[in-house]
């Protein structure tokens, strides 16, 4: 009988990120009975003591793991989970969770639902919550097969706060049928915040008329120790990098405070940042949609209004 | 290739019927193909164009109506199409809908790389290349930019948020195709044309050997919903910018925002 809640660390430079103690939190309030981690990898069994608030955590440690593989990580992750036996399984809405999950589902028969925001249990069921048509409709999903795959938003869930390590239990899985291989890897440079991870982001849109405006929304992201994010359009146009684009068809973002600038608040756009905590608009057009989704805004032009925040913000922090 | 309602709708226009669980299009606003999946014909028409003895189908799974981003793959250099569309084949999870792709794909046979968008436009999940790789038996490789074929094998240049990988896999492989890797190709009208001409054949269900237990859901999809919106802009008010922006200041400072 399937039982519990296991949940998958993730581990970078031997330290457990923030979303494995979102997931452990999000395990525990579920109520679905004992709550365990697997962890994965080349190397990894020495961060298992860090994980904590789970029962037991499951370390596959092979050499073969040192890159990330969907075909290498869905082996070690399919002989854990049946090693668990458990009712559900929580990944992060990570790079390695969004690419791990299906595949993890296809191997066990079971179903996978994508990018949860809120979960609770009901009859027994896990059903979980996501964003579905770019952020502008909820859909409440439910399983009729187990184990529950679901992967859950960095951010979404409150993490726990200490707890004790569970045991280690290591466990050998077969690595013979990987059939991928990373035959290189380049990191992208680690100037400044990365967009996911930061918890201010400024993006502009293409009212901002020229690539060479970004220069006040890179100060204003310095000034806040935050990331700069595009519009597509923008990103179409060539001004910034794709890799900045918050969108549908870009990168998601759930930062504390969103500022968009000179962005109308498009669906598409909408689908990327509609998860930020706080959105500021900075827009002269005082219909623009982005002020629907706002909690505060500047009705004006950026040409004025920028310089003028950057000294306003500046000033009031040096006030302390 | 997925057929979707249009998705660059203003959010206000956005509606669902919650009681049949579904979206209802504003009135005069297209079916379109889902963003991703035209980059997926672009990726193969890339491929077409190092080889041109490479052969390129486009499948579809949906409604009548699909037949039409079926023709926009076709009129972008695809070869043939094949809509697998009955009644039957309405409502399913994403489960179900790897079931009937992959099926499609066996029956087609002899498929060397299969190309899907990284996530659908409507439902975000991103799941449908990968669970058709685990039906099919192939290696996956997902959030491709560029995608080549070399010697029984396929090369992908994965792009990621912190770094890019370079990552090989033998035949047949399925990839997953990120927007990274580039505008889909515009179709000329005399390629538009010939769209026309090319085979395009229609299967059901029956002709994939699928019944309704191979099709039962795994996942319900017990409520859609429009979340409700409470925010209420405070908008900053002042006779200059530089009062606007203070003011702004201050209040992000007592929110503790910054």
């Amino acid at each position: 009988m399937p039982n519990g809640v296991l949940i998958l660390a993730e581990v970078v430079d031997g330290e457990v990120v923030a979303i494995t103690n979102e997931l452990v939190g999000a395990a525990q309030r579920l109520g679905a009975g004992p709550v365990s981690a697997m962890l994965i990898g080349a190397g990894v069994e020495g961060a298992a003591a860090k994980v904590t608030g789970v029962e037991k955590t499951y370390v596959v440690d092979d050499a073969a793991l040192a890159q990330y593989t969907t075909d290498g990580y869905v082996a070690a992750a399919a002989a854990i989970a049946q090693q668990a036996d458990p009712a559900i399984i929580l990944l992060g809405q990570t790079d390695m969770g969004r690419d791990l999950a299906p595949a993890l589902a296809s191997k066990l028969g079971t179903a996978v639902a994508m990018d949860t925001i809120a979960m609770e249990m009901n009859d027994g069921k896990l059903h979980t919550t996501r964003p579905a048509y770019g952020g502008n409709a909820r859909a409440v999903n439910s399983f009729s097969t187990e184990p529950a795959i679901a992967t859950v938003r960095p951010k979404s869930q409150d993490a726990i706060e200490g707890g004790a390590a569970g045991a280690v239990e290591k466990v050998s899985a077969d690595m013979s049928g990987v059939r991928t291989n990373v035959v290189d890897r380049q990191e992208a440079s680690a100037a400044g915040v990365r967009l996911e991870d930061a918890s201010v982001v400024v993006s502009g849109g293409r009212g901002l008329g020229s690539p060479e405006n970004f220069a006040g929304i890179e100060e204003l992201a310095k000034v806040l120790g935050g990331a700069v994010g595009c519009s597509r359009a923008v990103a179409d146009l060539g001004w910034r990098p794709v890799a900045e684009q918050v969108g549908l068809t870009g990168k998601v973002v759930s930062p504390t405070v969103y500022i968009a600038v000179a962005i109308s608040g498009a669906s598409q756009h909408m689908a990327g940042c509609s998860g930020s905590k706080n959105i500021i608009a900075i827009n002269k057009d005082a219909d623009a949609n982005i002020f629907k989704a706002a909690r505060f805004g500047i009705v004006g032009d950026f040409k004025t209004v920028m310089p003028a925040l950057i000294d306003a913000i500046k000033k009031v922090k040096d006030e302390g | 290739m997925k057929q979707v309602p249009d998705w660059d709708i203003p959010p206000a226009s956005f509606k669902v019927d919650e009681a049949t669980k579904k979206v209802v299009p504003p009135p005069g606003v297209a079916a379109v193909a889902s963003q991703f999946d035209e980059i997926a014909v672009e990726a193969a028409m890339r491929i077409k164009d190092a080889d041109n003895s490479v052969k390129v189908t486009v499948i579809s799974l949906g409604a009548p109506t699909a037949r039409e981003v079926i023709k926009k793959g076709l009129a972008m250099g695809a070869d043939e199409g094949v809509l697998i569309s009955d009644d039957s084949l309405n409502n399913l999870d994403s489960s179900a809908v790897a079931t009937v792709l992959s099926s499609a794909i066996k029956k087609l046979g002899d498929v060397d790389l299969v190309l899907t968008g990284r996530q659908a436009v409507d439902w975000d999940q991103g799941t449908t290349g990968t669970l058709i790789a685990g039906m099919i038996d192939a290696p996956v490789v997902t959030f491709a930019k560029a995608v080549a074929v070399n010697d029984g094998k396929v090369t992908v240049e994965r792009v990621l948020p912190d770094a890019t990988e370079k990552v090989e896999a033998p035949l047949p492989a399925v990839v997953t195709v990120s927007n990274e890797l580039g505008e889909p190709r515009y179709p000329k009208l005399q390629q538009i044309m010939a769209a026309g001409k090319k085979p395009l054949q229609t299967w059901a269900a029956a002709d994939l050997g699928l019944d309704a237990p191979a099709l039962a859901p795994k996942l319900t999809l017990e409520s859609l919903f429009v979340p409700v919106v409470d925010t209420k802009v405070e908008i900053m008010e002042g006779d200059t910018p530089e009062e606007q922006a203070m003011a702004l200041a201050r209040r992000l400072k007592e929110a503790k925002l910054i």
